[in-house]
């Protein structure tokens, strides 16, 4: 690509993000979603941060999904779980679970 | 703008509690600005993507499709896909940026990330808006905003020998925090359900172009959660009916 088209490219990837981002705020005044859409975002976090974290978890490389204890990624994923659902609490959840990986990283030797 | 000490506190616990998934786009960063030199483009142009364009995924997307030599159209499109949950995190977040002027609305729309909406979603639903806490989220997109020039430069400038960090697991906190702020969020059965749903979809579609899997295992769970929620609302409306 010539110079030109890759400034073409940023710029137009710019735009893209932008409108996808900006207009909900912008007309935020004469918008309101009707209530059936209000209770349907209300799902947004739980369902789309846990479709960002499960495949991430399973196939922390390329290749074959990783459903076994000797995967380090899922060993961390489910302590930080259990450590949340316990106390609620967002850093513990963080520390432990960093912990548990690299421990069960340096254990598992991978 | 001047900040009162309000804002100030609430800048200063934004920043923090940013900074677990600033350090998880430390890896990415710095392999972006890798991949990006090494693909031939200019050290100014990898520096404009990371300034304008302020998505990881969408940036790493367009230097692959660049490299199979994709036209224009082709790296746009796939922008698009991989963009269109941000819409959703708007929906969500709009109601607590209503009362803010424009000029804030514009910065917190351009500056919002996965990471930065799953700081402000727990932040209003576990206080609440309070009067200052626009400024809690302008610390949540600066910090990621700044961090992500930072370490795009340090893959520039180090380039080959900066490889190793993928090695680190640093990214993994990005998981972690996301588990601790999902999982108090799942208050009741319909969310368990569209949390379930979500992640047993977005598996199944993982090797899916442009994250097609992601977008519609976010969706399935919706959906999922909705439906039974809707049901029970009709149930139990219908026996209140009953004598």
């Amino acid at each position: 690509m010539s110079e030109l088209e890759i400034a073409l490219m940023i710029g137009g990837m710019a735009v893209i993000n932008l409108a996808i981002r900006w207009p909900v705020y912008l007309f935020a005044d004469h918008v309101r979603f009707p209530p059936l859409v209000e209770r349907a975002l209300a799902f947004v976090p739980v369902a789309v941060l846990t479709a960002i974290i499960v495949p991430a978890v399973l196939y922390p490389s390329e290749g074959d999904i990783q459903l076994t204890w000797r995967n380090p990624y899922l060993v961390g994923a489910v302590v930080a779980a259990v450590v949340s659902w316990k106390w609620q609490k967002l850093m513990p959840t963080i520390l432990i679970g960093m912990a548990a990986f690299f421990l069960a990283r340096w254990l598992i030797g991978a | 703008m001047s900040a009162t000490p309000g804002a100030r506190a609430e800048f200063g616990r934004g920043l923090v509690a940013t900074l677990p998934l600033m350090i998880s786009a430390i890896p990415f960063g710095v392999i972006f600005g890798t991949l990006a030199t090494g693909a031939g483009l200019s050290p100014l142009a990898v520096m404009s993507m990371s300034l304008f364009v302020f998505s990881g995924s969408a940036q790493f997307i367009a230097i692959l499709l660049l490299g199979s030599g994709s036209p224009l159209g082709v790296i746009w499109l796939a922008t698009l896909i991989l963009n269109l949950r941000h819409l959703l995190y708007a929906a969500t977040l709009v109601d607590h940026v209503r009362s803010l002027g424009h000029g804030w609305r514009f910065w917190l729309a351009a500056w919002l990330t996965d990471e930065t909406f799953a700081i402000m979603e727990r932040r209003y639903r576990v206080e609440g808006r309070g009067p200052q806490a626009h400024w809690y989220y302008l610390a949540s997109c600066l910090g990621m905003y700044l961090n992500w020039q930072f370490w795009t430069y340090i893959g520039i400038v180090l380039a080959t020998e900066f490889e190793e960090i993928k090695h680190w697991g640093l990214e993994f906190a990005m998981a972690v925090t996301f588990i601790g702020i999902v999982m108090p969020a799942l208050r009741s059965r319909p969310y368990w359900v569209a949390a379930i749903v979500a992640g047993l979809v977005a598996t199944l579609g993982n090797g899916l172009p442009y994250k097609l899997g992601l977008m519609l295992g976010g969706f399935a769970g919706i959906l999922a959660g909705l439906a039974l929620q809707e049901w029970t609302r009709r149930r139990n409306r219908g026996e209140r009916v009953l004598p």
